[in-house]
């Protein structure tokens, strides 16, 4: 089945716990290797201009050397930064990509330099044609270079501790004077709708001021069907106060009591 | 929704940060080493994230969080259990000189087949030239065809060389790129089940054979000999190893008479593969000064008997290389200077 750009990597320790990691689709993968044909080209032009200029003292070693130079620098360049940088280039760098071993584990120095030199075969006829057919038409979007050396690339969105104390902690919160309630509500609402008011509340000063009242009155909404709270408890509250009162109930836990 | 987030996240937060800063050093430090107590701590600040993932993933659904920790544990566990040596030191001194002789060995029966294929071709090719004289120009390549053999020793044995006099070192670059770029080329197609391997083993020797057929039929054999074996004794092995190379990998694909998963017969070869490499770019770095350097020079400059026995020469070497260098001694258990990789 030809994966889609949400495809996953699934792996389960022995632990037995399992992660998944995003698997990156062609076209990011086309962006990144562009970027890294033009480093490339980037780089032969200053090797042909720095033997230029001292080409005249031996031009014909100069001459030699430069082809050796360009040909090292094809082949060398994706293979000792993916080395270096663990299973990432210039390009794959800026669009956030990173190569790593299918099983999770370590990379390895065999596993870049075969999937590197096998971009001979998947460059063919021409423009990657074959290396993109098989990027779309494997499950893990691997090229036959990957496929060789037991490889994916994946995405690799930037990764910050999470900090939800500025969201939830630290505010009165009139619900939690009903326990009985605020079990219910927790009883009630399922994880999908609850991690959709937490994502609504992290990203709100992302939305336009329109969407953002639109999407925390449903939101409200759905909470108030759900479970009803005294009006003198809500009394005053807009939408987004009662999401966010709602949420604080749902992620903060049993442990009650109101919290100022 | 048992779990308190805010909790659970501030409980977690400090041994997230350490694990997090020793991944940090392990990645950016290839050569640090943990000490016993330090390894211990690693080994429990990632238990201890994998177990805080699994409460999240069973008890909240919350995905930042939840993502954070997946790629805190995915980088731990590729760190901790890892089981193959993971030196990053590469050694080309004893991989070519050790482990390339031992690879090729391993796998002699692909280039024995390599070498039927090409020589299938070399007769494909000479028997074409023979039958039909105007194949030539449909099987020589490098321009080979633009004049007879008879008019090209003339120009070279009378003072007007055929076009690297002054650029001998531009011209060995040249070469050694190019017959590298083959050679991977042959290799990498062994992703196709090894029939681009097949294919192109069979295309490279249609031209050798057309080449000598040529000469040979236009009584230039000294001049052949004399001009190929220097270069080709070294430059033809090296590309039949790549064939080698390319066979072994289009088995490996197909997997006949194995029950390995593609996984395990792909990683039970790689490391052969990249001793092959290295060993293929050694010879052709070779093959390449001595064409660029030597192999152009004809008589009255360097008579033809020196230039087929300096070439005989290198064949015998290279054989006793190949089968003779690298043979384990009994009392020095050695390891894989690249990877072990199974």
């Amino acid at each position: 089945m030809p994966p889609s750009h949400t495809s996953l990597l699934r792996l389960r320790t022995p632990e037995g716990i399992a992660f998944d990691l995003p698997l990156a689709g062609p076209v990011s993968r086309l962006v990144a290797w562009m970027l890294d044909a033009l480093i490339i080209a980037l780089l032969c032009s200053v090797i042909g201009a720095l033997f230029s200029a001292v080409g005249w003292l031996l031009p014909d070693l100069a001459a030699g050397v430069m082809l050796i130079a360009f040909f090292v620098s094809q082949f060398g360049y994706a293979i000792l930064l993916e080395w270096r940088w663990r299973g990432q280039t210039l390009g794959k760098r800026l669009m956030r990509l990173r190569v790593v071993d299918a099983t999770g584990h370590k990379l390895h120095l065999s596993q870049i330099v075969l999937r590197n030199l096998l971009r001979t075969v998947d460059v063919l006829p021409g423009s990657y044609l074959i290396g993109g057919l098989a990027c779309c038409l494997t499950p893990r979007a691997q090229r036959l270079g990957d496929l060789a050396a037991n490889t994916v690339v994946i995405r690799e969105p930037r990764m910050e501790q999470p900090d939800l104390t500025q969201l939830l902690a630290g505010r009165f919160n009139s619900l939690r004077s009903r326990p009985h309630l605020c079990a219910r509500l927790r009883q009630e609402v399922p994880p999908a709708e609850a991690a959709i008011a937490l994502q609504a509340l992290l990203r709100r000063d992302e939305l336009d001021p329109v969407s953002r009242a639109r999407l925390f009155a449903e939101l409200a909404t759905r909470f108030r069907d759900r479970v009803a709270f005294p009006e003198d408890l809500t009394e005053g509250l807009s939408d987004e106060q009662y999401v966010r009162a709602a949420t604080d109930l749902l992620y903060g836990g049993p442990g009650g009591g109101d919290r100022r | 929704m048992i779990l308190d987030l805010e909790q659970f996240i501030r409980n977690g937060r400090p041994l997230w940060s350490e694990l997090e800063t020793i991944l940090t050093r392990m990645e950016t430090e290839p050569r640090w080493r943990p000490t016993l107590a330090e390894a211990t701590r690693l080994h429990y600040l990632y238990e201890r994230a994998a177990a805080d993932l699994g409460r999240l993933a069973t008890f909240a659904s919350e995905p930042m969080t939840r993502r954070y920790l997946e790629s805190l544990v995915a980088r731990a566990y590729g760190e901790i259990h890892e089981a193959r040596d993971t030196s990053m030191r590469f050694r080309p001194a004893t991989q070519f000189l050790r482990e390339f002789p031992r690879a090729f060995r391993r796998h002699l029966r692909w280039f024995a087949w390599s070498a039927v294929i090409s020589l299938a071709g070399v007769l494909f090719g000479a028997m074409a030239l023979v039958l039909d004289p105007d194949s030539r120009h449909a099987t020589m390549a490098y321009g080979h065809d633009r004049q007879t053999p008879s008019e090209r020793v003339h120009q070279e044995e009378t003072g007007a060389p055929s076009g690297v006099g002054g650029s001998q070192a531009r011209f060995a670059g040249f070469l050694m790129t190019h017959n590298l770029r083959v050679s991977l080329t042959t290799l990498a197609l062994g992703m196709t089940g090894g029939l681009g391997t097949v294919i192109s083993l069979f295309y490279n020797g249609v031209i050798l054979g057309s080449v000598a057929a040529d000469y040979i039929n236009d009584g230039q054999s000294a001049f052949l000999a004399g001009w190929i074996l220097p270069h080709g004794t070294i430059e033809i092995p090296a590309i039949l190893i790549a064939g080698q190379a390319g066979l072994l990998l289009g088995a490996a694909l197909i997997g006949r008479g194995s029950r390995d998963p593609l996984r395990l017969r792909l990683a039970a070869i790689r490391s052969d593969l990249l001793t092959l490499i290295t060993g293929i770019t050694g010879l052709l770095i070779w093959a390449g000064l001595v064409e660029g350097f030597f192999s152009q020079y004809h008589e009255p400059a360097v008579p033809y008997a020196l230039k087929i026995a300096f070439g005989l020469l290198e064949l015998l070497l290279l054989i006793l290389f190949l089968t003779r260098c690298g043979r384990d001694n009994p009392r020095s258990p050695t390891k894989h200077p690249l990877t072990t990789d199974h």
